[in-house]
């Protein structure tokens, strides 16, 4: 995760707090997800950025799992994310965001 | 999960889905959109 969104992040934290704020990805694949997350939830991995050591505790999901899948629109959903659903490893990225969620 | 009235932060991604996608599906299911970008890595 770039520098700049890292400090966009913070600043909506700060801003909206944790109970109404919710990170959703759109990542390619299992790994990036996977580091997404943890900058997410326990702060930036490589300490390079403004989330070094800030551990925002946000809700993260990504836009494949089914409990956001779920809650939009069937035809909106399919319109805009069906293609990717698809062609993505689904399976993979939704074990990974769960284990995340569990884990930091 | 019930995302109506919640605030997203979305981060697509140009090789996986990109925000504004995202955004469009979340906006039709009544959540607020507070920020989006795609990323890109090439």
């Amino acid at each position: 995760m770039d520098q700049l969104v890292q400090e966009e992040l913070k600043k909506a934290a700060e801003k909206y707090g944790n109970e109404d704020l919710v990170v959703i990805l759109g990542c390619p694949d299992p790994d990036s997800a996977d580091i997404y997350a943890e900058t997410v939830i326990a702060g930036d991995p490589t300490y390079a950025g403004p989330l070094a050591g800030v551990a925002l505790r946000l809700p993260v999901y990504h836009i494949l799992e089914d409990e956001i899948k779920e809650a939009i629109p069937r035809d909106v959903y399919q319109e805009h994310v069906g293609l990717m659903e698809l062609s993505l490893d689904k399976e993979g990225i939704c074990r990974v965001l769960r284990e995340a969620r569990e884990k930091y | 999960m019930e995302l109506k009235g919640k605030k997203m932060f979305v981060l697509g991604e140009r090789d996986g889905v990109q925000a504004l996608a995202i955004a469009e599906c979340l906006k039709a299911a009544g959540a607020e959109v507070v920020y989006m970008d795609t990323q890109c890595f090439v």
